[in-house]
């Protein structure tokens, strides 16, 4: 082996799993986000435009709480109105993206440490993942 | 109204981007006092702006090589779980309870971001806690790669719960809260303290999100103006903040924080919500 390959193998046996394996895992969390939030944006923008095209004279009401019609509830009822096409509609899909992007963040996560055999993180990840995923798909049934 | 709450979201987004505070801190109190907006609408509304923030000023911070992903993900489990309980409060409490809280919160957060940083360990001192969980790094000084430990594991974690139920009941980063967890209690770099806070604030934002929406509580019309005005309004403030002279503004914005704060707690106090 020559003196190349020595100091590869020092400089990965400094830090369990590889620092080129943390960047290379820094570079895909960076590039999740950012696509994540574009898109986000761009679907909430053109709901936005339909959106006001259709009702931007009316004056809404939200000094009052009424909550939200069920449809704009729930992940399954979003998407079901997004097939409709109606700007609410897009627009909250757009919000789910959005909501959507940290925790695919956190899933990629979860796939690199597992990856690396990093089973300590690899279990602390999969705790934060279920507690988001709970957190979004949580049906409303059971709950007051 | 929607064009008005774009501009003042723009705004918000812009001077929670300069005083680090984060957009939310506005972006609730301007909806509530200004617009009659339902506080709870307004939550849901600030925390969808507070994901997209977070999620993009951490796509820049993270490729720099300050966040600690290790820190990030082991403290997530705390703000998450937080968050989780703060949202559900949230729907349980009455508005003005809230708009009392969020007042006296955004007044702590104040002091404890206008407060002097501790100095960080350095590459020694670090508890057998903190090695156990590797959570020890480095990052990029004014001479190469600074290595630093960490400590206060228990306390830091604690108070990351508080400051994910904050941000689940009021709709906030709480940024300031997970600096001060970082900073003071575990001795972590301010560099790194603030960008790997700035990097779980999305996460945690997400899971209160989450139960928001399932309640009914994220309203598209109203969240899509905030959210457009507070992304852009950000990423001109911290633009700004790279630039010089910011002193001066946030001075300005210490007072406009204050104002509000004042405001919240005595309309919510009278029962105005």
């Amino acid at each position: 082996m020559g003196p190349q390959g020595d100091s590869e193998v020092s400089e990965v046996s400094v830090v369990p799993g590889g620092l080129e394996a943390d960047h290379r895992l820094e570079t895909v969390i960076a590039t999740l986000l950012r696509s994540g939030v574009l898109l986000a944006t761009a679907v909430v923008f053109l709901g936005a435009a339909v959106y006001v095209l259709r009702h931007g004279g009316e004056r809404p009401h939200y000094a009052e709480f009424h909550s939200e019609p069920t449809d704009l509830r729930s992940v399954s009822g979003i998407l079901t109105d997004l097939s409709g096409l109606s700007g609410r509609g897009i627009i909250q899909f757009g919000l789910l993206v959005l909501i959507a992007t940290p925790v695919l963040r956190v899933a990629a996560s979860l796939l690199a440490f597992a990856l690396k055999r990093d089973w300590l993180y690899t279990l602390l990840t999969l705790i934060v993942l279920i507690l988001l995923l709970y957190s979004i798909f949580q049906g409303l049934p059971g709950l007051p | 109204m929607t064009l008005l709450v774009w501009l003042g979201s723009l705004a918000a987004g812009f001077l929670g981007a300069l005083t680090g505070l984060g957009g939310g801190v506005v972006i609730v109190p301007m909806l509530s006092l200004v617009f009659g907006v339902d506080i709870r609408y307004a939550i849901g509304a600030s925390l969808v702006s507070v994901i997209g923030t977070s999620s993009g000023a951490a796509a820049a911070y993270v490729k720099e090589g300050f966040t600690n992903l290790r820190i990030g993900m082991f403290l997530e489990i705390a703000t998450t779980l937080g968050a989780l309980v703060g949202a559900a409060v949230a729907t349980r409490l009455p508005a003005d309870a809230i708009a009392v809280i969020f007042g006296v919160v955004l007044l702590f957060s104040a002091y404890i971001s206008s407060r002097p940083h501790k100095t960080p360990l350095g590459p020694e001192g670090g508890s057998r806690l903190a090695a156990r969980l590797r959570l020890a790094g480095s990052y990029p000084g004014a001479h190469g790669q600074a290595g630093y430990q960490v400590r206060g594991v228990p306390g830091g974690f604690g108070l990351m719960f508080v400051a994910g139920a904050l941000s689940g009941l009021l709709g906030i980063g709480s940024g300031a809260m997970k600096v001060l967890a970082m900073d003071q209690v575990m001795r972590i770099p301010f560099k790194v303290s603030t960008t790997t806070s700035n990097f779980m604030i999305g996460v945690t934002a997400a899971a209160s999100a989450g139960v928001y929406l399932n309640r009914g509580y994220v309203d598209p019309g109203l969240a899509m103006p905030v959210m457009l005005g507070v992304l852009p309004g950000a990423l001109l403030g911290s633009r700004l903040l790279a630039g010089a002279r910011t002193r001066v503004l946030r001075t300005i914005f210490a007072v406009v924080v204050v104002f509000l704060a004042v405001e919240m707690i005595y309309n919510g106090a009278t029962g105005r919500f």
